[in-house]
């Protein structure tokens, strides 16, 4: 692990252990080379197998949402099926509130995929033959409820994500970005502490997509689920990450706090990455303030800790003297001055290229 | 003397060859040249194919082609017997089933039958236009005093299209879950489904008497299977693996996914295979006529054998409309499927 959240208070609900995922006709036979460190392009050329995952770990706080991103081809969607076990891993573990899900028998795993976890999928993947209602309490459904029994839950649920009255329609009278509000609803009501999201906006409309972030951060706010998501995009990845997982050819090149890693990048390939990223827009007062519980001299006013740099110019009108206090939940916090905030949006290079070793 | 006499002399065999005998008839290429006195000159444009019945004619202890056939026949007439005592209680609910549906077909009033007939069209199709063929139809063939050939023929295609169904679709369905069976039912399907229809017959005729319905009714079930099973396997095959993974995703037990996704997925499909194997069925029972199925096919058989040219025509005639309004209330019913998935 390189770096430690600053969350560390809460508690690990999904911790994956040296978790390693090999595609090929005999996985076992080639495990001890991808332990070694063999690379995905290598394993694939000298012993004809596809390098999934290799050398996972990651713990997944209660109550965050952790993000695994990577383009396509870089293991994310492969992962996230690991924690429900659609995917057998060829080795590692995998804990849920301690359990070692890798020892769960199937109906134990039925209970788990029932009522702990539920899921978002890119293409929505609901029942086309059943009403949007019926969808929403699928979960339930499932688990052997009647109509009569989920009817309300289902309906709140879909209130919820903003679907009132649609609940007698088919999910193909509905247009995608409704399709995926059905999905979340679906998942909601399943009422499990764990959502996994795989890239569940990345099928939609740009505006679309915002709004639907906008939800989940919403829905996180008042429910406070755990939540795994999986994106290629960075915008979406910096939005809603409180833990931001990068993966590359199956490994993880950083993670931590978004904020974090976009400051300090430990890698060429993340460097690429956030080059294309409005900085302002992203980084936080918390990020690049002085701590200090000194009040400055000359104070200008008040920013939160979690404002954008973006809002700070704009409070500072772009004057470049102006000198603000950080505080958190009324008290200060930091100091910040506008230079602070000039250096913080001067694009980093790599930081080292030795970190990526000891990430990996 | 004959062109292979060589190859055996040179393999060491015509010992074996001249022992013994042969007690097989002359072919009449023997017979014509022995007449002629002499053997043919043999030139390179003449030289006959190396086939059992040339090799025969070198050595007369080598098979000739015929007894292939001959052989067959006599262990399909040895086993036949063993065969009979399996396959008959096996098939009798057929003939109980058969007989009994032409029966009750018959037996009832036209009265009470074509408005049934129609009110399970209505059920099914829920269309005007189809209900007014079907009626217009139905009234049409009992007009011409064709109503007790249809019914006999309708009773039959019933019977058989529900077993069809009734075993077609397990089989799909266990065909989808296994790669290694759909690779071996495959080649039996194709075979099934190119054989020549009389071919069938044949060996049923050996097993059963002509005077039992099951002998037909195997036939046509023979025949008429191979679109449910494969369209049954197809179906839940091409169901959207995203949906089956949310299935999987939401703890589904393998029950609870057959039932409340595949099968209501592949139903657009299964439906299809259904229309087909009814089409086929009604294929099938005009030319299962000559083992006595009874029906619209006899009146075509008589035409047939009779010269009657009128009566073939007008039985002809009434089987496309019987395969008519069956298309269009089972497409009617699959149409109803699509429109409430999508």
């Amino acid at each position: 692990m390189t770096n430690s959240t600053n969350n560390g208070d809460k508690r690990v609900k999904i911790s994956v252990r040296e978790l390693y995922k090999i595609f090929g006709d005999d996985p076992e036979s080639v495990l001890p080379y991808a332990q070694e460190g063999m690379d995905k392009p290598q394993m694939l050329q000298e012993h004809g197998h596809v390098l999934g995952l290799q050398n996972i770990n990651v713990d997944m706080r209660e109550g965050e949402i952790t993000v695994i991103m990577g383009l396509s081809g870089s293991g994310k969607s492969t992962l996230i099926r690991h924690l429900n076990r659609l995917i057998e891993p060829t080795s590692g573990q995998i804990l849920v509130d301690g359990e070692d899900v890798m020892g769960y028998n199937e109906a134990q795993l039925r209970k788990l995929r029932r009522e702990r976890m539920s899921m978002v999928f890119q293409k929505f993947a609901l029942l086309p033959h059943r009403t949007v209602l019926e969808n929403a309490g699928m979960a339930q459904a499932v688990r052997g409820y009647t109509r009569r029994d989920f009817e309300a839950d289902a309906n709140r649920w879909l209130d919820r994500v903003g679907l009132s009255g649609y609940d007698a329609q088919y999910p193909y009278q509905l247009s995608g970005g409704m399709q995926q509000r059905v999905g979340i609803a679906r998942a909601l009501a399943a009422n499990s502490d764990i959502m996994l999201m795989d890239e569940a906006f990345s099928a939609l409309d740009p505006l679309i997509r915002t709004d639907m972030q906008d939800l989940l951060l919403d829905l996180q706010q008042e429910l406070s689920k755990t939540v795994v998501f999986i994106t290629h995009d960075l915008d979406e990845a910096l939005k809603l990450a409180d833990h931001l997982v990068i993966l590359k050819d199956g490994y993880i090149v950083q993670q931590g706090e978004p904020q974090e890693i976009l400051l300090r990048p430990n890698d060429p390939y993340i460097v690429d990455f956030i080059s294309d990223i409005n900085r302002a827009r992203v980084l936080r007062t918390r990020s690049v303030m002085e701590p200090t519980t000194q009040p400055p001299e000359g104070s200008s006013g008040d920013v939160d800790s979690n404002d954008t740099l973006e809002s700070v110019i704009a409070k500072a009108e772009g004057n470049t003297a102006k000198v603000f206090r950080v505080v958190h939940e009324g008290k200060q916090v930091g100091v910040l001055d506008m230079q602070m905030v000039v250096r913080a949006l001067v694009p980093t290079g790599a930081s080292s290229e030795g970190i990526r070793a000891a990430a990996v | 003397m004959a062109t292979y006499d060589g190859l055996f002399n040179a393999l060491g065999l015509r010992e074996w060859c001249n022992s013994g005998t042969s007690d097989a008839p002359m072919s009449m290429a023997d017979l014509i040249s022995k007449t002629s006195g002499d053997s043919a000159e043999s030139s390179l444009w003449t030289i006959p194919f190396p086939s059992m019945d040339a090799f025969n004619a070198a050595c007369s202890n080598f098979p000739q082609s015929r007894d292939l056939t001959q052989g067959l026949e006599s262990g399909f007439l040895s086993v036949k017997d063993s065969l009979k005592v399996v396959l008959d209680p096996l098939t009798q609910p057929l003939s109980w089933m058969l007989s009994g549906a032409i029966d009750v077909m018959l037996s009832t009033p036209w009265w009470i039958l074509i408005p049934l007939l129609l009110l399970v069209t209505w059920a099914v199709s829920r269309r005007w236009s189809v209900l007014l063929l079907v009626a217009i139809t139905l009234c049409g063939l009992a007009f011409i005093d064709h109503y007790e050939y249809a019914m006999q023929t309708l009773a039959i295609i019933f019977v058989c299209a529900l077993i069809c169904v009734l075993l077609g679709v397990p089989i799909g369905i266990a065909m989808s879950r296994s790669d290694r069976l759909q690779r071996g039912v495959i080649p039996i399907l194709d075979m099934l489904q190119t054989l020549p229809p009389f071919v069938y017959l044949i060996p049923l005729i050996f097993l059963f008497s002509v005077t039992e319905p099951k002998l037909y009714g195997i036939a046509v079930i023979l025949y008429a299977i191979v679109p449910v099973i494969r369209l049954t396997d197809l179906g839940i095959r091409l169901v959207d693996k995203e949906v089956i993974e949310a299935a999987d995703a939401f703890g589904m037990t393998p029950r609870q996914k057959l039932y409340g996704v595949q099968i209501p997925l592949a139903l657009p499909n299964i439906m299809a295979g259904v229309n087909q194997t009814i089409m086929m069925s009604l294929a099938m029972v005009v030319i299962a006529s000559m083992v006595s199925a009874p029906g619209l096919g006899i009146l075509v058989l008589r035409g047939i054998r009779n010269l009657e040219l009128g009566v073939g025509l007008v039985a002809g005639l009434g089987i496309v409309l019987l395969a008519v309004i069956l298309d269009r209330v089972t497409k009617a019913a699959l149409q109803r499927v699509n429109r409430a998935q999508n």
